[in-house]
């Protein structure tokens, strides 16, 4: 029975050997088949489609994220990516208020809208408290007033072959050889259509300030925060978005996030 | 249909050579297939894990994440001092200078701001979107493994006749104990109680409760389960136990390849790629045994 025992000093050996085998295998071996477009990575990013199938499925049309008390809100909404954007148009619209500000709903629709806030906010309203989930991990419970999507694309009457609602925002996220990139991003018509989807120009009791989007920014409640736009003034109704920025759907799926943010 | 140790059968044609009875079929194909998927799922996983925590190196307890206030157990960082930049981690409020690890690592010289190295993430630059293509990808090969691995040990009776505890296991477990504290092994068709606990606590407690905190921070998943979180204590409570269950899966991995290593590395890498094991002679007969085959 001795044959199988080995000694202390074999066994250490063996171990600290195969602990360092394992450190030094490091991990840069994978990076080139990682970018954008190479096969690997284009096979790898089926699993969103089928993470996206499978959660609609489960969720449905209609099932709601969970929503909260007031007594959860415990702190200001944290604001992330652009605060304070520096383009002019922006600042031009901020100095009056955003009295000159319009949403503009267009694409594939049968009326096209120019709303101003007060039509905005003159709509039926739904206000809910929820959690923003930021891609880091990090999550924030606030209230969020504003006027359900669906009841714009109502009014602007979305035409059939119309698949997507792209969202594009007044703030300059990036800035590449071709020019500066405002954020822009999308999501299907069943979130969209969403009862939870608003358009919020309300944080809080109190008008949407600047670093959380002002004056509007979407709320996406069953997806992550890279979903939801900030600093909104067009809603643009299509059938594929190939043709827009990196053709991936928004700003940070050209820079490689899955378009599918529910996970 | 590997119920009893077969002597040398047509099913093994690499073991006609010799004839003793000690070599027997262990692991049925369905046990090593889902070894393996599981080794590189959780490979991958861990290191695409690592990078997606780099994003928000801290860890909550509760619904959000305290900005205004102090929620936070544990956290990773990096902070000037009078001796030049230095990595820390702080646990429950206790700090440790991890310098060169966790916190600020890198090559001499070109050190940067990071809270898992960059040899332990993938990739190895910082870039988020990347590593969660890849942990999303592989969470969906491990969780259908688990899935296989169930059905096929409870119809291969694999459960019942190797994991199920027993009676007599916890009469064993003290001898166990000792045995494995001298790395003294005993080469049996059976696993040992140890064994059993280390298996069934990895397939029936830490996997499960894996799968179980991921599908907690899907926002998504939340509108499907929303009584998860609560039952988790929060979203961020759930994620905090997902690092935990992490730590305990590394844990896992240490133990079980010094045990390999300890237990003869041959023998029993040989079961869980051919199946085939070498189990120790009955106690009367006295020839020595080849160690490897």
């Amino acid at each position: 029975m001795a044959k199988f025992e080995i000694s202390r000093r074999k066994f250490l050996t063996g171990a600290s050997l195969g602990a360092s085998g394992i450190m030094l295998s490091g991990c840069d071996a994978f990076d080139s088949q990682l970018s954008i477009g190479s096969g690997l990575r284009s096979f790898l990013e089926n699993a969103n489609g089928l993470t996206y199938r499978a959660q609609r499925l489960l969720a449905g049309r209609d099932a709601l994220a969970p929503e909260f008390t007031e007594a959860d809100i415990r702190q200001p909404q944290r604001p992330n990516g652009v605060t304070a954007p520096d383009d002019d148009v922006y600042k031009g619209l901020l100095a009056n208020n955003f009295a000159d500000w319009r949403l503009e709903v267009s694409g594939l629709v049968e009326k096209p809208l120019s709303l101003s806030r007060e039509q905005l906010q003159n709509m039926p309203s739904r206000t809910q408290i929820t959690r923003h989930d930021c891609v880091e991990g990090w999550s924030c419970i606030a209230k969020w007033t504003g006027t359900p999507l669906s009841l714009v694309l109502d009014q602007a009457v979305v035409k059939p072959q119309a698949r997507y609602v792209m969202f594009h925002c007044l703030d300059t996220i990036d800035r590449s050889l071709s020019g500066d990139i405002k954020y822009y991003g999308s999501i299907d018509l069943i979130d969209a259509r969403h009862p939870q989807t608003i358009l919020a120009y309300g944080l809080n009791g109190k008008p949407l300030p600047v670093e959380n989007g002002a004056p509007l920014r979407v709320r996406v409640e069953r997806q992550l925060g890279y979903k939801m736009p900030k600093y909104l003034y067009k809603i643009e109704l299509v059938d594929g978005f190939a043709d827009v920025g990196g053709g991936r759907g928004g700003y940070w799926e050209d820079n490689g996030y899955d378009w599918y943010g529910g996970i | 249909m590997e119920s009893v140790a077969r002597s040398q059968s047509a099913a093994d044609p690499g073991a006609s050579a010799s004839n003793d009875k000690t070599l027997i079929y262990r692991q049925s194909r369905w046990t090593r297939l889902t070894h393996w998927l599981w080794a590189i799922s959780l490979f991958f996983m861990l290191l695409s894990g690592l990078q997606i925590f780099n994003a928000r190196p801290q860890l909550y307890i509760g619904k959000e994440s305290g900005f205004d206030y102090n929620n936070t157990i544990f956290a990773i960082g990096a902070e000037n001092t009078n001796a030049g930049p230095r990595g820390y981690t702080d646990i429950f409020g206790h700090r440790f200078d991890t310098t060169g690890v966790l916190g600020w690592s890198g090559p001499a010289g070109q050190e940067t701001s990071r809270a898992f190295p960059s040899w332990a993430t993938i990739p190895s630059y910082y870039d988020l979107g990347t590593a969660r293509v890849i942990h999303f990808f592989f969470a969906w090969i491990l969780t259908t493994t688990l899935i296989v691995w169930f059905v096929a040990s409870t119809v291969n009776g694999h459960l019942r006749r190797d994991l199920a505890p027993r009676l007599d296991d916890l009469k064993r477990l003290p001898q166990d104990i000792v045995d494995h504290a001298k790395l003294k092994f005993h080469h049996t068709r059976e696993y040992n109680t140890l064994q059993k606990m280390a298996y069934g606590g990895v397939l029936f407690v830490l996997l499960p409760l894996m799968i179980i905190t991921g599908l907690a921070m899907s926002p998504s998943m939340n509108a499907v389960l929303p009584f998860l979180n609560d039952l988790l204590g929060g979203r961020q409570t759930a994620r905090t136990i997902h690092f935990t269950v992490m730590v305990l899966l590394v844990g896992f991995f240490i133990i079980h390849i010094l045990m390999i290593v300890a237990a003869g590395p041959i023998n029993e890498l040989r079961s869980i790629i051919t199946g085939w094991y070498r189990t120790d002679p009955p106690a009367q007969d006295d020839k020595p045994v080849e160690r490897s085959a």
